[in-house]
């Protein structure tokens, strides 16, 4: 009876946050906040990519498909923190500044496969390589087009 | 009884509440495992809602239905923790809630490597009606299932469980290794276990389009699980094995669905276990829930 009442205290705690967050929701703040001052320390991640990752090519570069699947990609698993335009977040850094989109489509890759583990950026290596690359292709179209199919796709 | 059912209701109706209000879900990729773990962990602010169930046929005696939620968070990109609440019914028999599970997984390498090592580290406090089978350990055997649930639920389980996880992904195949030590806190030996897993998705290029139907929302894979013995007593003898084929789908909407038909391996296994589950991850809860007490995360 005790562990059933036990049960019945978490089951009505959870009710009640989901009823809290509920209310939340319904507020219209977007999730990520503002984003934050411009601060070039916190791409200094990308310069730790090894020269043989930097040079990786990417294998997708001339699939003409790859923009489109990676901006699908991106609102998925990026949005919530990056923001819906890689504008950045309290939670992360913008994707649109000259640091990122300088960097090799390969350190791009390097980065999303192996994640800041200790500043929140997870290990990306859950979604299959082609994936990874579609998302590169995604991110450095936000820079404006660089190839001819890597003009940047409006929000699906 | 009737508490039991406020349980149950109150569970599936938070559920549905979480499905209602939740912020716009992220596509989940999880893993099609049930058992076996690999080496990714949950998003940072991430909170993912399990329901998993177990049907069991039980020679000489009731078939089961065992069930338990997950409560899955991301607390860093390193650490995901878990709480479990476990549940049972043994037909011709009753109904009972069966404990509670803490379970921490920590990322030990902060790069990613041909293989990657998890640290697992789980607190059990149920009772010996427990039929959820989430793990082979020790000399666990089908016979065990036999007693009642009234005598059953007199055994009361306070337990330790490490767990080491060697996960690798290769051409878009995952291949994890488990190997688990369980203690249980009173006077008993070390109990020892594994899981094996290999799993890929149908495609490993995302479609253009979204889609529900699309191969790379499927993830299908096997997993095989089972009992290595004690400290006194450790290797196969007097233990229980299965093999499992996997399938897990990711929906768009955020929801993945799971089953997966085991077979037991030996006489002392389950003939055949029917599982299946849903989850749901509401992405950026630990941001709302900070918010709401004034925070800024």
């Amino acid at each position: 009876m005790k562990a059933v009442s036990a049960a019945l205290a978490v089951s009505t705690s959870f009710l009640a946050v989901s009823v809290v967050l509920a209310q939340s929701r319904s507020s219209g703040k977007p999730p990520g906040g503002a984003a934050p001052k411009y601060d070039p320390a916190i791409y200094a991640e990308l310069q730790k990519a090894p020269e043989k990752a930097r040079n990786r090519t990417n294998p997708l570069q001339n699939d003409p498909d790859a923009v489109a699947a990676g901006a699908i990609l991106f609102e998925q698993h990026c949005a919530e923190c990056h923001g819906n335009s890689a504008e950045g977040s309290r939670k992360a850094p913008s994707l649109q500044v000259p640091e990122v989109q300088t960097a090799t489509p390969g350190t791009l890759f390097w980065l999303l496969t192996n994640g800041v583990v200790r500043k929140k950026m997870p290990v990306w290596s859950k979604l299959p390589e082609p994936q990874r690359w579609q998302l590169v292709r995604y991110i450095k179209s936000l820079g404006g087009p660089a190839t001819p199919g890597d003009s940047p796709v409006p929000k699906p | 009884m009737v508490s039991f059912c406020q349980f149950v209701l109150l569970g599936f109706f938070s559920f549905f509440l979480f499905w209602v209000f939740s912020p716009p879900p992220a596509l989940a990729q999880e893993r099609p495992y049930f058992v076996a773990y690999d080496h990714y962990l949950e998003e940072p602010g991430n909170l993912e809602i399990e329901y998993f169930s177990t049907y069991g046929t039980q020679r000489s005696g009731n078939n089961f239905h065992a069930f338990w939620t997950e409560f899955e968070y991301g607390a860093t990109a390193w650490w995901t923790t878990e709480f479990y609440l476990d549940g049972q019914t043994t037909f011709h028999d009753s109904t009972l809630f069966t404990g509670f599970r803490w379970e921490n997984r920590f990322r030990l390498l902060k790069r990613e490597h041909f293989i990657n090592p998890v640290l697992y580290v789980e607190y059990e406090n149920k009772n010996g009606a427990d039929k959820i089978l989430k793990e082979g350990e020790g000399h666990d055997l089908e016979s065990d299932f036999l007693v009642s649930n009234a005598e059953a639920r007199k055994e009361h389980i306070h337990e330790a469980e490490l767990k080491l996880i060697l996960s690798s992904t290769f051409k878009g195949w995952n291949f994890t290794e488990n190997t688990l030590a369980a203690k249980n806190l009173s006077n008993s030996p070390w109990e020892f276990g594994y899981a094996l897993g290999a799993s890929r998705p149908l495609a490993l290029k995302a479609s253009a389009k979204r889609c529900t139907f699309c191969p790379q929302n499927f993830i299908g894979g096997v997993e095989m699980y089972g009992g290595l013995g004690d400290r006194h007593n450790f290797g196969l003898h007097d233990t229980s094995h299965y093999l499992a084929p996997v399938l897990a789908w990711n929906l768009p909407s955020g929801w993945t669905l799971r089953i997966s038909p085991g077979f037991g391996l030996n006489d002392n296994s389950h003939r055949f276990l029917m599982r299946w589950g849903v989850s749901r991850e509401i992405t950026g809860f630990g941001s709302m829930v900070s918010r709401l007490f004034g925070g800024q995360r």
